[in-house]
């Protein structure tokens, strides 16, 4: 039973508030890409033992996507920000280098 | 015999008789006995069965963790089995049954499993039954069956004259636990100031310690506990709950209370069971210590006991379970029963201590009161049937000869205490052994995580391996500190009460009794009381390979009954690390998993059922529909009216009805469900242009169009009008099941891909109830009711209009799902069933009727109309439908295009759609599969189409259908065979899928 | 090996049972075998089995992390069911079921398969076509199912409610050769003819590694040092992406948990298997009397084995309507394992972008039921480079677009 703290709203929501979106920061490949980079685009999805970013929706609250940094074997939050970002923060990436030296996550380290 | 003693009994009311029923026996007890007290106080020590051989089975534990004094509980609607008589608070008129026998429990013709339990040991049923291979379902397993369970099953039509109820509560420290540490750990991190709730399991705080003796803080311990309770009530910041156990401890601070609000009261208003699910910043577990049995042969014989509960017995209901008990122990604390039971008059015939040199204090206090006490000497054999009648007496330290037999009617029993650590467990916490206890205990460097990386739960007392009074209050003083300065507040000076106790002396492991006991004697010596788990299973299971202690569980079903190993785990552990020849702590111990005891169903399922189960959506006109013969269908979370059922009609006759009346008059369809969604935004043309695979941006104001909505895989979603309201604002319809999915697709994509476009989606389902009015007469009721102008040159087909019609304000829609002239009107929601009237009103003269979704689906399925989740099914592509039409060429993207290039989805070689006519005109089944020449390489026949939608046509009176079909297209006019499950074959002509008006004439008027 | 029979239980009887031999040999790890199959639960040990028994391949060793059995194949709630809908689904499903039928017999250890029968109840007129739909592809597979009444349904189950106030039964699909089986006795009964056939099952062993030489796999390294093989199988649910990873390629999906819960053992009161889908829950009886109850998975990436209570309380809502009675007993325990989902929901058989790699996950909710049919196809995927059971499965469906979705056919859990 997860909480994760809704950066648009501040409310430390429940699990049962929130649903999950799957692996974040996603790069949408349309018409003009390969049948490599549509295909790992859609089915492709990071599963690692480890630390993970996210994505998650507010939707039995403020209705608003929002992105995690969370550790899949210990459920470890180590924060939540912006869903309108095409990398983690800074702030982010220092809070998970903190938890967890030497982590990466495809090619952010 | 067991008897109530003359004096004693600290938790009962002897002015309050209260009589109660077993097996039909009337018995009486007295306010505050538990059933188990009450049954012993009756001389009721056999109280059921066990699972595998049908033993005798009496009340070994007084409390959570009893594995044998089960019982069926109540009557009828309020029947409940498998209830603990240890935990079962007496109340007038309470009528329990024992469990899993027949006729009786005093006579069992299962118990002649126990004289085959040599041919009946551990995981005998994976070696046997398997010849001939037909008798497992027709002869073995009906036998294994008849003899599995062990409660009786509800009635199967019981209906539970119960409710329940969840509850929701924030703390920053939960305390589970109301005994001496959950107490002192509560005030400790009370003083603090944080918000703490403190539950404990049973009616009564204090747990052991009034049982168990000593002074804190120079009173006895019964003083202090009804003063730090008092304490704790008067502070604003405790909430104290009894009766609300500490079911499950769940990720990030989360944790169930199971609070039993009138189990003891039955039929009382307000519900029975209610679940807490609580958030805390931190837990303690202050859930005390279990006793473990020792293992010695006959140790299952009813009227052998935990030394602690026996004493709780005399001390807490003042009874003693027999009048001449034998103690037998590897440890001080049994002393303390030999003494209760010694003061209380009862004759404590031998002490027998495993230790060669015997115990401290306690075994010089007991001596001094004259009892015998024999060091190094163990329990060779219990005899007795229903009832201890003797006991063998040996050495410890040997095979079990030179045996004494003793007289004696009861057997207490201590092999030392395990932490109740479950709590701690359940989320990850792990455990150390502590060898000189003999226990696993928590390891508080390796706690449960929370969201934030740090430990979240503590233990405390002696669920933290504290065992003596003063260590115990040490500890919880310092656990309660430690949660609140966890949960963020600063630790207040809280002290731990001074204590004084007798000092212990250590115990000794004793794992087998006597330790070398013969094969003879290890067949007869339990672990598992329940399951019949002996001492010679887990050595077999060991033997056989079965070396992880996960193995040895499921092969010898050890600690899987309904105390989930609470008794057993450690002993039958310890046995099996013994047989390998390793340490207890390398092989390990089992998971713990939730709840620590078992918690009702409907405390789980909460209020939600019946007609509350889910949220019922009702559009306006619901109540109307209801009072109008609608037969109901769910779709998603609504109703809605599947068929107008008249008096003198079937279903189909409605159907039938509705359909030829629209075509041939006028009908109203309540399609308030449908999605009705607002895109707006300076960027709404151009996120409308990702959303359809149609061009939306150059729809003209006042205009409609159908579209299709795919997903980024390719595959058609959804589907609907969209009409562009004004510059920057469109309106889509989706289907009724699609509103929040599509309302949600779009924000998806709006806020985590295309955030920097200025688009907003609403969705207003809610807000508006739409009526479709469909039939050669639809404009004639609206140019009565009159207000705007519905001609066909003010208000062409495919156009739109706001304006008001009858006085209603309303947006009108020329479109048509039915191939009838239509108008779809949407007023706002509380105008709905007033507009609804005034049309059925104004209609009366043109022929209206309401009509239903089956209907519907007709009168679509005429016209060759697909419908999301018949001709779609998520792996159908729009192309597969023949609606490349609404395929936009000129867009560089929309979702889906990219993945309609693959190579599966751009073959031309796929199924389309087309329309099927029986050449008898009978009407295909639902569902049917076309059969193509052979069958594929696994044996199955080829199929070359399937069904997707069919129905009989009244319009037509005959069978129609659309179905896919490989090349269908190419293929009209061909002949295909669709086998029914019937064994019937059908015949089917591929034909256009537009079975009527295929010109499109009717809703163009 | 010594066979089990009712006459070796007397004999042993009667010398207290002293005479049993380890069910499985307990060796240490040769320096090279012909295949390594990494995974020793069923659909390992299933694999094992078959490329012994139908190839002759016995040089195996099946490598496990932990305790064998001690997977998603001990924490299943043993349904066994292959009225699936696709053509694929179906074939490996009936194949399983049909293993099952002769399992006991063929292993020679009671894996007490009961084909009690498996109702699907349909609760929507949507539900009713999709079962109806699976119907008639279930007749045409060549897997025996009938659509049935509400009548049948409440005769098959007396304790169901069929006038639920929210989502009446209106029918149901039922395959009455669908059942349930003791899961743990089918890793035990394949571990042991495993090992009879020669072949070393070695426990508490890590992968580490995977060596590849020249785009070919040379063999793994473990925490008991490395081995060398000449073909690899990976059949590790719920960890098929990190072993992946070690061999250099990835696999596309995702690891959930899925819980499930057992109530107090009673009396028996249900023979068969009911699912509903609309509402999200299933139950069944075990031989125990234990009602088995499951639901759906949880959302997110979960390594933990833990699952989210209020999947628990959902469930049990669901349960509590199809069979008010629930509501008076008591839940004994609850449990989570980790399920490997793909894209379709339906698992991976294949050949791997590295020579002499073969791959078997993806099972999402659906592994136990498969277990002899995976296995079947997998060895002999493995044994010849080619199974038509697993053809399907292959990892480049999701390149081409051609998917094998099962959840149209109103099939959500399995």
């Amino acid at each position: 039973m997860l909480i994760l703290e809704c950066p648009y709203c501040g409310v430390k929501a429940e699990e049962s508030e929130l649903h999950a979106g799957g692996e974040a920061h996603l790069k949408r490949f349309g018409p003009g890409s390969s049948d490599a980079e549509f295909h790992d685009y859609l089915f492709m999805r990071k599963n690692p033992r480890g630390v993970h970013f996210e994505r998650w929706r507010h939707i039995n609250g403020c209705g608003k996507w929002f992105h995690a940094a969370r550790c899949t074997t210990t459920l470890e939050v180590f924060g939540t920000y912006s869903a309108q970002t095409l990398e983690p923060p800074q702030a982010i990436r220092d809070a998970v280098s903190a938890k967890r030296p030497g982590w990466s996550w495809r090619d952010l380290k | 015999m067991s008897t109530r003693l003359a004096k004693q009994g600290r938790l009962i009311d002897r002015s309050q008789p209260i009589e109660f029923t077993f097996n039909g026996a009337r018995m009486s007890g007295y306010e505050g006995d538990t059933l188990a007290s009450a049954l012993l106080a009756n001389d009721q020590m056999m109280m059921g069965r066990s699972f595998k051989y049908h033993r005798p089975r009496g009340v070994v534990a007084s409390g959570a963790e009893e594995p044998n004094a089960l019982v069926g509980l109540g009557n009828g609607d309020r029947f409940e089995p498998n209830q603990r008589a240890t935990t079962t608070e007496l109340f007038g008129g309470l009528s329990a049954q024992s469990q899993n026998h027949w006729p009786s429990l005093d006579f069992d013709v299962g118990a002649i499993n126990a004289k085959l339990s040599r041919f009946l040991p551990a995981g005998f049923y994976y070696k046997m039954f398997m010849y001939p291979r037909s008798f497992w379902k027709h002869v073995y397993e009906p036998i294994i069956r008849k003899s599995a369970g062990l409660g009786k099953a509800p009635d199967k039509d019981l209906i539970d004259a119960d409710h329940y109820e969840h509850f929701y509560f924030f703390a920053d420290v939960l305390v589970v636990g109301g005994g001496i540490a959950g107490l002192q750990a509560a005030k400790a991190a009370a003083l603090s100031g944080a918000k703490v709730l403190l539950i404990e399991q049973t009616a009564n705080w204090g747990g052991r310690a009034p049982v168990d003796g000593g002074t804190i803080d120079g009173t006895d311990p019964e003083a202090w506990i009804e003063q730090t309770l008092a304490e704790l009530a008067a502070m604003d910041n405790v909430t104290l709950r009894n009766r609300c156990m500490g079911a499950g401890v769940y990720d990030h601070g989360y944790a169930l209370g199971y609070e039993r609000l009138s189990d003891h009261t039955p039929g009382e208003p307000g519900p029975r069971h209610r679940l807490w699910r609580i958030r805390a910043s931190q837990i303690v577990t202050a859930t005390g210590a279990i006793e473990r049995p020792l293992s010695f042969a006959g140790n299952d014989v009813p009227g052998v006991m935990l030394a602690g509960a026996m004493r709780d017995y005399v001390v807490n209901w003042g009874v003693t379970p027999g009048q001449r008990v034998v103690v037998v122990t590897n440890n001080d604390d049994a002393y303390r029963t030999a003494i209760t039971l010694h003061k209380a008059g009862v004759e404590v015939v031998r002490i027998l201590d495993a230790r060669p040199a015997g115990g401290g204090a306690l075994m010089e206090e007991a001596r001094q009161l004259g009892i015998r006490v024999e060091p190094g000497r163990a329990i060779a054999k219990v005899t007795g049937g229903k009832r201890v009648t003797k006991v063998a007496i040996c050495a410890q330290d040997g095979e079990g000869g030179a045996q004494e037999d003793i007289a004696a009617d009861a057997v207490a029993m201590s092999g030392g205490w395990s932490p109740v650590v479950h709590l701690w467990s359940h989320c990850g916490g792990k455990l150390i052994w502590d060898d000189a206890q003999a226990h696993f205990r928590p390891d508080a460097t390796r706690p449960p995580l929370g969201d934030n990386g740090a430990g979240f739960v503590i233990a405390a007392g002696s669920a933290n391996g504290a065992m003596d009074l003063s260590g115990v209050l040490a500890d919880a003083t310092a656990a309660g500190s430690a949660a609140a300065v966890a949960a963020g507040f600063a630790a207040k000076d809280a002290t731990a009460p001074v204590t004084s106790e007798n000092e212990e002396a250590p115990m000794l492991p004793v794992w087998l009794m006597p330790a070398k006991a013969d094969i003879k004697l290890r067949m007869k010596t339990w672990l598992d009381y329940q399951n019949d788990v002996k001492v010679s299973d887990v050595q077999l299971a060991a033997r056989e390979g079965y070396e992880s202690v996960e193995h040895t569980k499921r092969y010898t079903t050890l600690g899987m009954a309904t105390d989930q190993g609470k008794l057993s785990n450690i002993n039958g552990l310890a046995v099996l690390a013994d047989t390998l020849g390793a340490k207890i702590p390398q092989v390990g111990t089992t998971t713990f998993r939730p709840p620590y005891t078992p918690i009702s169903m409907g405390a789980i399922g909460g209020e939600a059922r019946g007609e509350i189960f889910q949220p019922i959506r009702k559009t306006p006109m619901h109540d109307w529909h209801q009072a109008n013969g609608a037969d109901w269908e769910p779709v998603g979370q609504w109703r809605r009216a599947y068929a107008f059922v008249g008096s003198n009609e079937t279903v189909e006759q409605a159907v039938a009805r509705e359909v030829i009346n629209t075509r041939e008059n006028l009908g109203l369809l309540d399609a308030s469900t449908l999605g009705k969604l607002i895109v707006k935004g300076a960027d709404a043309g151009r996120f409308m242009d990702m959303m359809y695979t149609n061009m939306m941006s150059n729809l003209k104001i006042g205009k409609c169009r159908y579209g299709l909505m795919c997903s980024e895989n390719g595959f058609l979603i959804d589907d609907g009008v969209v009409a562009r309201i004004d510059e920057d604002t469109w309106l889509c319809h989706t289907t009724t099941g699609g509103a929040e999915r599509i309302h949600g697709h779009m924000e998806e994509w709006l806020q985590t891909e295309w955030w920097d476009w200025n688009v907003y989606v609403a969705n207003i389902t809610e807000q508006l109830a739409q009526v479709a009015v469909v039939g050669p007469n639809a404009r004639k009721v609206l140019e009565k009711l009159g207000g705007m102008d519905v001609s066909k040159e003010a208000l062409p087909f495919m156009e739109w209009r706001d304006g008001q019609i009858g006085g209603f304000d309303c947006r009108a829609y020329r479109i048509s799902f039915s191939g009838e002239l239509s108008y779809e009107i949407a007023v706002p929601a509380s105008q709905g069933q007033a507009f609804w009237t005034a049309l059925m009103e104004a209609g009366k003269e043109f022929g209206v009727m309401p009509y239903g979704t089956e209907c519907l689906h007709i009168l679509r399925a005429e016209k060759g109309f697909i419908m999301i989740g018949d001709e779609s099914d998520g792996t159908v592509i729009p192309q597969d439908l023949g609606l490349s039409w609404a395929i936009s060429k000129k867009k560089d993207d929309f979702l889906g295009k990219r993945a309609q290039l693959r190579s599966h989805m751009a073959d031309p070689d796929r199924w389309q759609l087309v329309g099927l006519e029986t050449v008898d005109g009978s009407v295909l089944p639902d569902g049917a599969y076309a059969t193509g020449n052979g069958v594929n390489a696994n044996g199955q026949r080829n199929v070359i189409g399937r069904v997707t939608s069919t129905y009989h046509s009244p319009t037509m009176n005959k069978g129609i259908a659309m179905g896919l079909v490989h090349n269908g297209r190419k293929r009209m006019d061909e002949v295909i065979e669709f086998p029914g499950t019937d064994g019937t074959i059908y015949k089917a002509k591929i034909v256009d899928q537009v079975f009527y008006d295929k010109e499109g004439e009717k809703q163009n008027v | 090996m010594k066979r089990y029979s009712v006459f070796a239980v007397a004999r042993e009887a009667l010398r207290y049972h002293s005479g049993w031999e380890r069910a499985w040999r307990s060796p240490t790890a040769k320096r090279h075998y012909d295949v390594i199959i990494v995974g020793a639960g069923g659909h390992g040990l299933a694999t094992a089995y078959y490329l012994g028994k139908n190839y002759g391949i016995t040089n195996v060793a099946v490598i496990e992390k932990g305790w064998l059995g001690g997977g998603n194949t001990g924490r299943n709630t043993t349904i066994i069911r292959s009225n699936y809908l696709q053509d694929p689904s179906a074939a490996i499903y009936e194949k399983a079921r049909g293993l099952y039928e002769n399992l006991s017999q063929d292993l020679n250890f009671n894996v007490m398969f009961s084909p009690r029968g498996v109702l699907m109840l349909a609760q929507t007129q949507h539900e009713i076509r999709g079962y109806q739909r699976t119907a008639h592809a279930n007749a045409l597979q060549g897997v025996k199912t009938e659509f049935v009444s509400p009548q049948r349904v409440k005769e098959i189950v007396p304790i169901i409610n069929l006038d639920g106030p929210r989502y009446p039964v209106l029918g149901a699909l039922w395959q009455a050769r669908g059942g349930t089986a003791r899961h743990d006795a089918v890793a035990w009964g394949y571990a042991r003819a495993c090992s009879d056939m020669g072949m070393d099952i070695i426990q508490q062993c890590e992968v580490t590694g995977v060596r590849v030489e020249g785009g070919r796999v040379a063999g793994v390294d473990t925490s008991k040092g490395p081995i060398d093989c000449d073909k690899l199988g990976m059949l590790v649910a719920g960890n098929a992406s990190v072993l992946s990873e070690m061999a250099g390629f990835r696999l596309p999906m995702e690891s959930v948990a899925l819980q499930a819960l057992v109530s107090e053992p009673i009396k028996p009161c249900m023979d068969v298997v009911v699912m509903a889908n609309t509402v999200h829950g299933y139950m069944s009886q075990s031989d125990k009397g234990e009602m088995v109850i499951g639901g759906g998975t949880d959302g997110f990436n979960n390594y933990t084995q833990r699952g989210s209570f209020h999947h628990i309380e959902e469930t049990v809502r669901a349960l509590i309507e199809t069979f008010p009675m629930v509501s008076r007993l008591k839940m004994l325990r609850q449990w989570g394992g980790i399920v490997d989902v793909t894209g379709d929901r339906s698992p991976i058989i294949s050949k791997t972008p590295v020579g002499n790699v073969f791959v078997n996950c993806g099972w999402g909710t659906g592994g136990f039921k498969s277990i002899p049919g995976s296995g079947w196809g997998m060895a002999e995927l493995m044994a010849t480079g080619h199974s038509s059971l697993t053809e399907a499965f292959t990892i480049d469906r999701f390149k081409e677009g051609q998917f094998i979705d099962e959840s149209v056919a109103a099939g959500v859990a399995h």
